[in-house]
């Protein structure tokens, strides 16, 4: 039941795009369209999932070697030359996946969500204090709040893309155009993303 | 000289990296909660344009242009960390609020975009000029958007009380508030722009 909360909290209470304010620029780039959002939405899932789990053993060898100062630098090469090694791996092994998430790909190393998700697992007081209570800090429990923190990030990114798809087809006044009714959207999204707060 | 000092005006207005290149979202929208707040995030990211703007022109003929964006990633990574650890043992209390976007600096699009798009091309002193105008610029941004904040949602503005509490709009100093309004700001600032 604890872990089922996870679920809860990392998706709806503290959506990561829309009250962290992580992974924004996808969010507002690739949100045009529902199969592009899904596409973006699962490869970011899979990269989050796996990057965490390697960044989460790396920081106990940080710690080990007393050089945590290397953290961001260490982390930011890791996962960037994680996204490569995935890219060649999906080509060999599923060139159907490939073609679905491969563009997203190159995409992901500088989408903030992933650093900032694993700097937050790495951590053990910050990733305390985004479980629910009475769950202890180790690679499970990570591993599953950065699995529940990509499927909120896919949702938020789902829901955003198919608004802005009869947004398009809406009379908005010349200045609001673009950018501007876009953040208007999901700051409406995200009021209504409140309303689970106290939930968990 | 005419040419350095519109490398620097332009990050402030014409290519103002919020309002008009849309770049650097997340600390833009997450930090803003205060004009003190926003100010902070927006000097620090200033530093790191400057240093690694300076630093890669210095080695741009050096790098070779396969390797260019992860050698760029570790310059930046390194005053990143330099800024964090700066900041958790002199500014304390505003490395608490600012917390995870500190190290985050690293992948805002801004840093490593300049240094892609300037950097890489042009010499030691129009780079740091170019640097200074584009950190200046999201500085200004962010202080801005954290002031307009501040005001409608605490009634306050750098922590003075201007008028009673009584009277705010708590949803400003929330999270929808962020994006509402940046997204009345841009739209200000597009319609002044056009004419």
């Amino acid at each position: 039941m604890a872990y089922f909360l996870i679920f809860i909290s990392a998706i709806f209470v503290n959506n990561i795009v829309l009250s962290q304010f992580l992974g924004i620029c996808p969010f507002l780039g690739v949100s045009k369209k529902i199969d592009t959002a899904l596409g973006m939405g699962a490869a970011v899932t899979f990269v989050l999932t796996v990057a965490t789990i390697v960044t989460f053993l790396l920081q106990k060898l940080l710690v080990m070697w007393h050089v945590e100062f290397l953290q961001t630098i260490l982390f930011i090469l890791v996962i960037a030359a994680l996204v490569q090694m995935i890219e060649i791996m999906l080509k060999k092994v599923s060139p159907a996946l490939y073609q679905a998430l491969g563009v997203f790909l190159p995409l992901i190393t500088t989408n903030c969500c992933i650093l900032g998700v694993a700097l937050i697992v790495a951590d053990e007081k910050k990733l305390l204090a985004s479980l629910p209570d009475h769950l202890s800090a180790n690679l499970l429990t990570g591993t599953l709040f950065a699995f529940a923190t990509a499927i909120g990030f896919a949702l938020a990114l789902v829901l955003f893309a198919g608004i802005r798809e009869q947004l398009a087809l809406a009379k908005v006044p010349k200045a609001m155009k673009g950018t501007p009714i876009a953040l208007l959207t999901a700051g409406l999204l995200a009021m209504a993303f409140m309303g689970f707060s106290g939930v968990v | 000289m005419s040419k350095g000092l519109q490398t620097l005006t332009n990050g402030l207005l014409k290519e103002n990296p919020t309002f008009v290149l849309v770049l650097g979202m997340c600390p833009t929208l997450a930090t803003t909660t205060s004009a003190l707040n926003g100010m902070s995030m927006g000097l620090a990211t200033l530093f790191v344009l400057v240093c690694s703007n300076i630093v890669i022109s210095l080695l741009k003929n050096l790098i070779p242009d396969k390797v260019r964006i992860p050698a760029f990633i570790v310059v930046i990574a390194t005053f990143v960390t330099m800024v964090q650890l700066a900041m958790q043992a002199y500014l304390p209390a505003i490395y608490e609020v600012l917390g995870l976007f500190i190290p985050l600096i690293v992948v805002n699009c801004i840093v490593l975009g300049r240094a892609e798009a300037f950097a890489a091309k042009n010499s030691v002193g129009l780079s740091a000029l170019d640097g200074l105008g584009m950190g200046l610029g999201f500085t200004l941004a962010l202080t801005l958007l954290g002031a307009i904040r501040e005001i409608l949602g605490a009634g306050k503005i750098f922590g003075t009380q201007i008028y009673d509490s009584t009277y705010t709009t708590l949803i400003f100093v929330l999270a929808p508030g962020a994006f509402i309004a940046l997204a009345y700001l841009m739209a200000i600032v597009n319609k002044l722009m056009k004419k």
